[in-house]
């Protein structure tokens, strides 16, 4: 099996994207797994269901936060139901590695807190 | 005497898998050849429920299974009757607590446990004490994960410090000998001597899981009422675990499980049970796991405890010695950094790297380590972390697997460096 640590996910990791805070937000949300200590913040700002601005901060794995930085990036400029529809699939498709099963809920961890900042 | 290529030579696990460096013996210990070979016999030769068959395949069973009851007593040094076959550890945890514990424990007593536990030694407790309105208690250890009762200098049990924990109101006192996290060897021995002189009436429940396969068991040495241990991380098989328990305690107990095997004559209206140990042995247990399991403890003697306790020893120590001299302060190690007084279950945190990463990035260097809380939230918690990155060492271990791992860390801090 080769590596999930590729170019693409180090990027993320190094240099992540919305990572921080927004001057202001419409909803916020933080989601935890506290099996490894996983915690991200979620902060959103919408208008008319049209994602405007989206961040995240809080520690993690490479994966956790490689997957946080990906999907925020992913969810500006979209609509909320659109990223409604966003699934399991659609993060690993993003992500583009293969994980076991162990480490599939580190990826997931940013798809739990983009959907709970939808519900709100 | 073996040497340690001889040992290597004999766990199949080591060839079928060229390049293996096997640092998790904490989570299971691989299996020797002999063990295996136990098993397979078992199924290929005689394989017949126990107990009850009056043919000669049974007997042959029967025989095997009893004689790896005589076997693992004369190892811990018990006898017998008091040896109790379960599935692991932490059945055996759980049947003092139902058995025992459900009935000493009241509203106003307590019980009394270490915040180095693994959770089947915390749990159940914690959960009895709920459940009966009973004080739960916990002692705390120092940065240096070592018990808060004991002497910083000597390392022996304070009774000051005891008494402030330990009264006439304690029913049970549930600690580790050797933590799964930290190393710690506990002074097992004099702290139960000490509580019996506060509480000559307190019941002692050791968790072995950690001490059994590193170093020699007297549970009479001891002095504790219950010592239980897993055979799948002392070279046997998974899935049998072994209780010790005082004869005059288990004789007085209720069962813990009811049904077949363990009955002597059943009528509508009421049942008797039979005899130790055969009443806490309800149903088919695992046959083939308990015969060979004696295998797994001849194969310890046959190593013999100077090789086992050098050797750990002496690869305890390398490795945290490299480990402090390539990473220095950047290592984070849970437990103490001196190799004296503990095994070689080394729990670290490397700065800035996540402890999940670090696992991961190991094993694409085919270094197998464990990550995560180990099953000590407690513990972790106490060091406010949510997890560490374990390498756990046994006697097949040689310093190359040391530079592996060393190795395998400098590819983490490169591969994940910002």
């Amino acid at each position: 099996m080769s590596s999930i640590y590729q170019d693409i996910i180090l990027d993320h990791y190094r240099n992540p994207r919305n990572n921080g805070h927004l001057a202001r937000h419409t909803h916020k949300v933080t989601v935890n797994n506290p099996l490894c200590g996983d915690l991200l913040t979620f902060e959103i700002y919408d208008e008319n269901g049209i994602v405007k601005e989206i961040a995240f901060s809080g520690s993690g794995c490479a994966i956790s936060q490689a997957s946080a930085s990906m999907l925020t990036e992913y969810a500006v400029g979209k609509s909320n139901d659109e990223l409604k529809k966003i699934d399991k699939d659609i993060v690993l498709e993003m992500l583009g590695i293969e994980l076991s099963p162990n480490r599939i809920k580190c990826a997931l961890l940013s798809l739990e807190g983009l959907h709970k900042l939808l519900a709100k | 005497m073996k040497t340690t290529h001889d040992i290597r030579t004999d766990f199949p696990v080591l060839h079928n898998n060229k390049g293996l460096v096997y640092l998790d013996s904490a989570a299971t210990s691989l299996k020797p050849k002999q063990v295996i070979d136990k098993v397979v016999e078992y199924y290929e030769q005689y394989s017949a429920n126990i107990h009850r068959g009056l043919y000669k395949m049974s007997e042959r069973a029967t025989e095997e299974y009893e004689d790896s009851r005589k076997v693992v007593a004369s190892f811990i040094g018990a006898d017998v009757d008091e040896i109790i076959f379960t599935r692991n550890t932490t059945e055996g945890l759980n049947l003092v607590a139902y058995a025992l514990g459900r009935e000493l424990l009241a509203l106003g007593s307590e019980v009394v446990t270490t915040v180095m536990e693994h959770h089947s030694n915390f749990v159940p407790w914690q959960q009895l004490s709920f459940e009966n309105g009973t004080d739960f208690k916990v002692i705390d250890i120092t940065s240096e994960g070592i018990l808060t009762i004991l002497d910083p200098h000597t390392g022996m049990p304070d009774i000051h410090e005891l008494e402030k924990i330990i009264s006439k109101r304690t029913k049970i006192l549930a600690l580790t000998y050797v933590s799964n996290v930290l190393g710690t060897i506990n002074p097992i021995k004099e702290i139960i001597n000490i509580v019996k002189k506060i509480n000559p009436k307190i019941i002692t429940v050791v968790d072995g899981a950690q001490a059994i396969q590193h170093l020699p068991v007297n549970v009479k040495e001891l002095g504790c009422d219950f010592f239980s241990f897993s055979s799948h991380k002392m070279f046997g098989p998974t899935g049998v675990g072994v209780l010790y328990g005082k004869k005059e305690l288990l004789s007085a107990m209720y069962p813990f499980l009811y049904g077949g095997e363990m009955v002597d004559v059943v009528s509508i209206e009421s049942t008797t049970f039979k005899a130790l140990p055969h009443k806490y042995e309800a149903g088919t247990p695992h046959i083939a796991g308990v015969i060979a399991l004696k295998e797994a403890v001849k194969y310890i003697q046959a190593v013999g405890w100077e090789y086992i306790e050098k050797h750990e020893a002496e690869l305890t120590e390398y490795a945290l010695r490299s480990l402090d001299e390539r990473f220095g302060k950047n290592m984070r190690i849970i437990g103490s950094r001196a190799a004296k007084g503990r095994v070689g279950a080394i729990a670290f945190t490397l700065e800035g790297f996540h402890p999940h990463d670090v696992a991961q990035i190991l094993d694409e260097s085919r270094i197998a380590v464990r990550a995560g809380n180990h099953c000590a939230m407690p513990l972790h918690t106490r060091f406010g972390l949510p997890a560490t990155t374990r390498a756990s060492l046994s006697i097949y271990n040689e310093k190359a697997d040391i530079d592996a791992l060393i190795a395998g860390l400098e590819k983490v801090k490169k591969t994940l460096s910002r």
